[in-house]
């Protein structure tokens, strides 16, 4: 199995902004149950759905712009821009020039798309680490931000949503939460997947449980708690990635964690799975209320399948930083409710020629 | 149709950030940047990023759509008076026809405007929305 390698940068680095997005249209599950199953409920209350003129792009502009708005830094410091996502709306043309050129930050930066299922984004957060930890740049944004598609019908259905949130990381002493530590676990295992050309993903079915879902987190959160020598004693909160409300409750309660420390930043059952948005999103609403001393565990899930785990400390320049953008509460609060037949309108889902 | 990339490309500046101009003569602020000054006829070329913030002038519910913008029909087309002075015409987003009010705050977001068909470009700008 090899050793254990926690990532720690020789310069200490650390979150001077975030912002997130998610758009305002919710479908409730037992709409979409009342079309396909004639009645009941799904594994969330309802999810967010991206409206005609919102993309995966639009998503992660706005959120970089609120997490500029927090970092209080030019748009032009920034020396990277990279967005990890699943649903781009190119196949071929990066989405990061589209979010560099709208929030004014070409062209001097490094710019790419990630692509890896649901941690895309905490790939991408890794990767601005590396680059402001080697001192090779001082702030580097990184966006995880998704448009789910789940066949009509399928289970996926039922979670699939649209959201993101965006970081911009720099040094430790400019941070409202510094990094102490990061790892990653990867395997080739495929519980979820999407082959070119096609317009919906397929899945493993319980396949994307144990041997994915269940076994990456674990193994990356203990992996990481052992090697730094903390237990869920030691943080105030956690967020893990969270495709439905029931796999987070469980991994958090099998890594011994309560209820209320992963309570601010568990989002699913309101929003949805947001995909490379989702335990990112999770972990800036935790942002939104922690206060400064704070310990976070952050641990994505990306289908293929990896984990990305992270522990935070929040630090006092959270209490001033928080109110400069709108907090996730408030985009969760901002709420139209669509029905089944708006939603496929809105998510081009008719046949129109 | 033919694909007109390159106008489109000429005009990501104000169209995805509302990048205006400010006249170094007289000091008016510009939008659309025309790099010359409509108060004083000078040569203005100095960008300047605009707030995005501004109020409903005056407004009009589309429902016969030029061609391109059949699929966000309704929708509903202001005059925003920003919060610099110039006046901009732009979609607004996130709000029913009936909620809109003249004076109502607004501010920028960078949103789809339309797509070239199946295969060409995406052509993303500015529209409005209610205060958050």
């Amino acid at each position: 199995m090899g050793e254990v390698k926690v990532m720690r940068s020789r310069r200490a680095v650390g979150i001077v902004g975030y912002g997130s997005y998610i758009p305002m249209y919710r479908l409730s599950d037992a709409e979409i149950a009342r079309v396909w199953k004639g009645g009941g409920r799904g594994p969330v209350e309802e999810k967010a759905v991206a409206g005609l003129d919102e993309d995966t792009v639009t998503i992660a502009i706005e959120a970089a712009r609120n997490a500029l708005a927090r970092a209080g830094i030019p748009s032009q410091a920034l020396q990277a821009v990279w967005v990890g996502s699943e649903s781009p709306p190119y196949a071929v043309k990066p989405a990061s020039t589209l979010v560099a050129e709208a929030i004014g930050a070409t062209p001097w930066h490094l710019a790419a798309d990630f692509e890896f299922a649901c941690k895309a984004g905490t790939e991408a957060l890794q990767a601005a680490m590396g680059l402001v930890g080697s001192e090779m740049g001082d702030y580097a944004l990184a966006i995880g931000a998704d448009t789910a598609q789940g066949r009509p019908g399928d289970q996926l259905e039922y979670t699939a949503a649209s959201g993101g949130t965006a970081f911009i990381v720099g040094p430790a002493e400019e941070a409202l939460a510094r990094c102490l530590g990061s790892l990653s676990y990867v395997t080739d295992t495929p519980d979820f997947w999407r082959r070119a050309y096609q317009h919906y993903p397929r899945h493993g079915g319980r396949f994307t449980g144990e041997p994915a879902y269940f076994h990456h987190i674990e193994s990356a959160a203990r992996a990481l708690m052992e090697a730094m020598g903390m237990t869920a004693a030691d943080f105030r909160y956690a967020v893990f990635h969270q495709p439905n409300v029931k796999f987070p409750r469980r991994v958090a309660k099998r890594l011994g964690f309560t209820p209320e420390q992963i309570a601010p930043g568990l989002l699913s059952g309101r929003i949805g799975n947001t995909y490379a948005g989702a335990a990112i999103t999770g972990f800036s609403a935790t942002l939104d209320v922690a206060r400064p001393g704070d310990r976070i565990l952050l641990v994505s899930f990306g289908s293929g399948a990896g984990s990305d785990a992270f522990v935070w400390e929040v630090t006092e320049k959270i209490e001033a930083r928080r109110d400069l953008a709108p907090t996730v509460e408030a985009y969760i609060r901002r709420r139209v409710e669509i029905d089944y037949a708006l939603y496929v309108r809105y998510r081009g889902k008719i046949l129109m020629k | 149709m033919i694909e007109k990339v390159a106008d489109n490309w000429r005009l990501r500046g104000q169209r995805y950030r509302l990048e205006g101009e400010v006249c170094p003569h007289c000091g008016a602020v510009i939008f659309p940047p025309r790099d010359i000054c409509p108060e004083c006829g000078k040569p203005a070329k100095e960008p300047k990023p605009l707030s995005g913030r501004g109020e409903v002038y005056s407004f009009s519910t589309v429902y016969s759509p030029p061609e391109g913008f059949e699929a966000y029909v309704p929708y509903t087309v202001a005059l925003v008076k920003l919060e610099e002075g110039p006046m901009v015409t732009a979609q607004l987003t996130d709000v029913a026809p009936d909620e809109v009010e003249i004076g109502m705050k607004v501010e920028m977001v960078t949103r789809k405007l339309r797509a070239r068909g199946e295969e060409g470009t995406i052509i993303y700008g500015y529209k409005f929305r209610p205060m958050l």
